[in-house]
């Protein structure tokens, strides 16, 4: 919000410079947002003198005048006003002032053979309004050489406070001169709301509220007083160039009276003409019917919101806006003046589901003070008999205000207990008596009256807030928060501690950490298995962000997709982060995916002297798995590699992690073709996504005590075997067969080769192992290694079918 | 001739073609012709049965001096042949050793910014004694509004921007959390229920001190709001924490994440539904460069907001606000991310750009922790 100090200083005596005012006000709660002297802009421009206006001999419709601006020398100007003519004053900008109508710098010239330093300003050049008819003519008698802001008494400073959303009563100038004055920066004025008298009966009777007993109803209390006889008009300067310092445009006169009030004292107004009321008006919830407010957009009604209507129909949305078809112009004679008082809520919904931004809206849904609603009235009704003459009529009043009435038990120790500091008893019922708090003392206690301005203000801890923000934050000491007694097991959580490990572990791998959008397009949703309506938005920013991500893949391939686009066509991307399988908490996952594109493998992209690297395939994201799944603790060998690919992957080059027949650990494979082809994505990709929620939490404490190490002092022996079996054999079968056949002497298996070839038959395959065989207490013999071999191709051959190669 | 004559001779021939030999062939067959079985030395030597004693006295001296020598001189030669054998390998065998290797890949994955930071916040805030804690990003409209003493329809709730839900099978309405400030109320309130899910804090009894990093979501999007963001909060209750504790917390928290010996706070109350009193923060720093600098200077960044949680909140949990009170703050972790790193845009954060991430991100090992300094 914004005022000027000129303004403030019509409620507030005091001798603070604007300097310190605007320092006050940030260390009270009235956050300064800015601060310019607007005057500054027209101290350059100063009051002078035509001395002579002569016509220029080369141009029709310019004059060649001299001017004295109190310098002690006449100056050429040539003017191009209708009105520059001798013996005017008016105002001049020496060379080398910016204009800011013009946006530029007057210099010196030549116009047309004739010399000119300078230029004689209209009120449109200086931005005073946007009259550019002809520069400005001031009386007779104005002195020459003075500053033109200290002349027309314009500009001066300007603040720009933000008010927090529970302040209601700092929406108006005074309110924020009470606030300085509780503060002890000057005295706050008051200002004369008194009666003013009625000449007769109002022609407007009070306005009966036509609500039924179950409905809603904005309305509580409605003044209304209808003047007689008005004289409208351009409002005087003081006025518009006040309104117009703080952004508003000056209307007329009356209009000007209801800003003036609205943003003086937090009490919006509004003006009707009132001949052009059909009928009786009354207060009842809107039809469903259209209404043209004054910011000229036509708005759609419902019965939820709350109007003043005529025989014709709503002249005003409550507490919102007014209609066009009543509104106040100059040629107005009869008023019709509202001040009501609203539901703050009900005023929020209507502002809300029309989407009208307006003063009036701004204040009343912020809670006017209601003890302001019948005062408000008349204090409008003086200001349009000043400026606009006019006979008031009986008020016409109907409906009742709603007091809190708040009275709060205060112990003032409360202000030690939640601040920490110290502040003498007599401070602080001094500070929240200037606020307008009524205290009463109660044994050790107080008995505190809320004013009515201050809604707000409920519990004792809003009552340290106050005393806060007045003795100033600044001054409570800063005290050490001791640590608690006990020294706490751990600080990150199992899952906490497996992101970060995933993390590092997988950027160790030399994949990038992305942080992407868990929102994703329902089309890609869908995709990745999600989609449904309880994961949607209801009212998403963007289509491409309107359901809640099922899988981290989807954002890392339009990354990739993005970064291929820039020309990046080996990338390692990985994420760490939330997928949402339902919408229910216990529905929330994290998962660590990771993607390679193009020929971004673990040992190097793209050529190299060493040699060039081949396409991302499958067994580059099954190693980031696997790696990942280390570092968290689990044993790749201990887990079941299932050749069951993820929907999103080749089917012939996926597979599926699991740990038992109900736990899924994850996926890994190359992008299925057709998915590539649908999400515009003509690289080669290999992924991986691990659940890291679905990794059982340890059953023993990380910390425990490790089995004893067995070493054995006999040498181990390796022993190679060849199998022919089907193609379809999966190399987790033939090791787990092998590893089964002894569980206690073999102590690995590994595959050194596979191969297909025409003399293998047709649909077969050889796969070589390599069995490492470690005694434990005897060396073995050869009948012992015999039959330790002839109990690996026994399993072998019974779990495959295949044979051993001869 | 003379035996003298004779050894000379034979010393100076074989002694000359020792030096002659190129290689260890030919050497092998100088060496065979004089200290072979019939090589020139051995024949010699071999005369000496048929001397006189008296002649074999001096003469088997000379002899056996000149095989010791011819084959001293043998085994110089071959020594020399062989180093310089190796030599010419090693010569054949030399690389450019300035060939660029393949980079490491811990050379090239990088740590988000937004994760670093959270690392950061954790390493510090474990050192003040405060846990971890953890919520759901969809969140009832209930724990991210009403029971943080948002009333229905307060102007307060329409500042959020907030992305809503659509209705799900449970009936429940559901927002996407617009702040950490529910996992607050996950935390403090009074339950015996288990949380539905690991990750997710379970209730704790007084003293809480906890910390809360997350996503947090708002329907808003411009140079510096996007859709989704990072919030970082804390949570102390007991029965004294107060206003003086919690700036020691902030304090002492901006020192150490800004790593600068100094920082000077100011205090400005504010409003917010779920603390009363409430306070806005700003952070002392110098704007006048390219890069704002924290602990300097003589402007104002506003960094985050505070105050003691408000009586309604914690009643709201269960606890008695007479007898329970505490402090919270929150801060845009995105936001303090940028000004410690110098990051100009928030959206670059979520684009995954491979230069930006390169750029601002951090190496895999670069664990911050307080006891090897935060950033290394």
């Amino acid at each position: 919000m914004k005022f000027t100090l000129d303004w403030l200083k019509q409620h507030l005596d005091t001798d603070a410079s604007a300097t310190e005012i605007a320092t006050t006000l940030t260390l009270i709660g009235l956050e300064l947002e800015g601060m310019e002297d607007q005057g500054k802009a027209f101290s350059s421009f100063v009051t002078a003198h035509i001395v002579s206006a002569e016509q220029h001999p080369n141009a029709d419709k310019l004059r060649v005048c001299k001017v004295d601006a109190g310098t002690g020398e006449l100056i050429d100007v040539v003017c191009g006003a209708p009105n520059a003519r001798t013996g005017l004053k008016s105002v001049f900008a020496a060379p080398g002032t910016y204009i800011p109508g013009k946006d530029m710098t007057i210099g010196k010239g030549n116009i047309r053979g004739q010399v000119s330093n300078g230029m004689l300003c209209s009120d449109a050049e200086l931005e005073l309004s946007d009259n550019h008819d002809g520069i400005i003519e001031l009386p007779a008698d104005a002195p020459i050489g003075v500053p033109y802001d200290q002349y027309a008494g314009i500009g001066g400073v300007v603040f720009d406070i933000s008010i927090t959303p529970n302040r209601g009563d700092a929406t108006g100038v005074y309110g924020i001169a009470r606030d300085l004055a509780a503060y002890g920066l000057g005295t706050l004025k008051a200002t004369d709301m008194s009666p003013v008298p009625s000449r007769g009966p109002s022609p407007i009777l009070p306005l009966p509220q036509q609500f039924s007993a179950d409905e809603p109803k904005t309305i509580r209390r409605f003044g209304g007083r209808y003047i007689k006889g008005v004289r409208n008009g351009p409002s005087p300067a003081w006025l518009q160039q006040r309104l117009r310092a703080v952004g508003l445009r000056p209307i007329n006169a009356i209009v000007d009276i209801t800003n003036l009030v609205s943003l003086g004292w937090g009490r919006p107004l509004h003006a009707y003409d009132a001949d052009k009321i059909v009928g009786q008006p009354v207060l009842r919830n809107a039809r469903n019917e259209a209404f043209e407010a004054l910011d000229n957009k036509v708005y759609t009604l419902d019965e939820t919101m709350t109007v003043i209507a005529d025989d014709l129909g709503p002249l005003c949305l409550g507490g919102i806006m007014g209609g066009v078809r009543s509104g106040v112009t100059e040629a107005t004679t009869n008023v019709f003046m509202e001040c009501a008082s609203w539901d703050p809520d009900l005023v929020a919904r209507t502002g809300r589901k029309t989407g009208i931004v307006s003063d009036a809206r701004y204040r009343l849904e912020r809670h006017v003070d209601p003890a302001l609603t019948d005062p408000g009235l008349e204090l409008a009704t003086r200001l349009v008999l000043e400026l606009c003459g006019g006979e008031p009529m009986e008020p016409a009043i109907s409906g009742d205000d709603i007091y809190p009435n708040t009275v709060v038990d205060f112990p003032l120790s409360e202000v030690k207990r939640l601040t920490g500091l110290d502040v003498e008893p007599m401070i602080i019922t001094a500070i929240l008596t200037r606020l307008g708090f009524e205290l009463t003392a109660k044994g050790d206690s107080f008995t505190v009256k809320v004013p009515s301005w201050r809604p707000d203000v409920t519990l004792k801890a809003d009552l340290v807030e106050e005393v806060m923000r007045m003795v100033g934050v600044d001054n409570i000491p800063v005290e050490p928060l001791a640590r608690l007694s006990h020294v706490a097991p751990r600080m990150l959580t199992t899952i906490q501690n497996r992101r970060r490990i995933a993390r590092r572990a997988l950027a160790s791998r030399g994949l990038d950490e992305a942080v992407t959008w868990s929102f994703i397009s329902h089309d890609e949703a869908t995709r990745f298995g999600g989609g449904q309506e309880s994961l949607q938005l209801a009212n998403a920013i963007a289509a491409d962000m309107t359901d809640m991500r099922p899988s981290l893949l989807p954002g890392l391939l339009a990354a990739a997709r993005r970064n291929a686009n820039r020309g990046i066509d080996d990338l390692g991307l990985f994420e760490v982060g939330q997928v949402f399988l339902s919408a229910s908490p216990e529905g929330q996952h994290t998962y660590a995916s990771g993607i390679r594109t193009g020929t971004a493998r673990l040992t190097g992209a793209g050529r190299h002297w060493s040699g060039k690297a081949d396409k991302v395939g499958v067994f580059d994201a099954k190693a980031d798995l696997a790696a990942a799944l280390d570092a968290l603790g689990i044993d790749i060998d201990k887990v079941q590699i299932l050749a069951e690919p993820a929907p999103w992957s080749h089917p012939g080059r996926g597979g599926r992690i699991a740990l038992g027949p109900r736990i899924t650990l994850g996926w890994f494979g190359e992008l299925h073709p057709a998915m590539a082809a649908e999400l515009d994505i003509d690289f080669p990709v290999a992924a991986f996504e691990i659940d890291l929620d679905a990794i059982p939490e340890p059953r023993q404490k990380a910390t425990r005590t490790k089995p004893a190490l067995a070493l054995s002092s006999l040498m181990p022996l390796t022993r190679d075997f060849a199998f022919v079996v089907d193609a379809s054999v999966t190399a987790a079968t033939i090791l787990r067969a092998a590893r089964g056949a002894d569980k206690a002497l073999i102590k690995d298996v590994t595959i050194f080769d596979v191969f297909e070839g025409a003399h293998l038959g047709e649909g077969r395959k050889s796969v070589a192992i390599a069995v490492t065989i470690q005694p434990s207490d005897k060396t073995l013999t050869d009948e012992d290694i015999d039959r330790i071999s002839a109990a690996i191709v026994a399993a072998v051959t019974k779990s495959t079918g295949g044979v051993l190669r001869a | 001739m003379s035996l003298d004559t004779q050894i000379d001779t034979l010393r100076s021939d074989l002694s000359a073609a020792i030096a002659a030999a190129a290689d260890e062939a030919a050497l092998d067959t100088v060496r065979v012709s004089a200290l072979g079985k019939k090589g020139s030395v051995s024949a010699l030597l071999a005369s000496l049965g048929a001397m006189a004693p008296e002649e074999r006295k001096s003469a088997g001296p000379a002899i056996n001096g000149l095989k010791v020598e011819i084959a001293g001189l043998v085994d110089a030669k071959s020594n020399e042949l062989k180093a310089a054998a190796l030599d010419a390998r090693l010569r054949a065998e030399t690389l450019d050793v300035t060939l660029p290797v393949q980079p490491a890949p811990t050379a090239r994955g990088r740590i988000h910014p937004i994760s670093q930071t959270i690392d950061e916040i954790t390493a510090i805030f474990s050192d003040m004694g405060f846990s971890i804690a953890e919520g759901p990003d969809i969140e009832t409209d209930y724990l991210n509004f009403t029971a943080l003493n948002f009333p229905e329809g307060h102007p307060a709730r329409e500042m959020h921007d907030t992305f809503f839900m659509k209705p799900g099978p449970d009936g429940v309405k559901k927002v996407l959390r617009t702040h950490t400030s529910p996992v607050q109320m996950r935390v403090m309130q009074k339950t015996n229920e288990k949380p539905a899910a690991a990750y997710l804090t379970p209730a704790m009894d007084p003293p809480i001190r906890v910390v809360m990093p997350g996503r947090t979501y708002r329907n808003d999007s411009d140079q510096t709001h996007t859709p989704m963001f990072h919030q970082v909060e804390g949570l102390v209750i007991d029965k004294s924490s107060h206003i003086g504790q919690l700036r020691w917390v902030l304090e002492e928290f901006l020192k150490a994440y800004f790593e600068v010996p100094n920082v000077t706070l100011r205090f400005r109350p504010s409003f917010f539904p779920f603390t009363e009193p409430s306070m806005e923060v700003d952070v002392q720093c110098d704007r006048s460069g390219s890069e704002v600098k924290i602990g300097e200077g003589s402007d104002w960044l506003e960094i985050l907001g505070c105050g003691m949680v408000h009586p309604n909140v914690i009643a709201n949990a269960g606890l008695d606000p007479e007898i329970y009170q505490g402090f919270a703050w929150g801060m845009g972790l995105d936001r303090i991310a940028m000004l410690k790193y110098g990051m100009p845009d928030l959206r670059a954060f979520f684009d995954a750009d491979q230069r930006w991430l390169d750029h601002y991100g951090f190496r895999p090992l670069d664990l911050p922790t307080l006891f090897g300094g935060l950033s290394s």
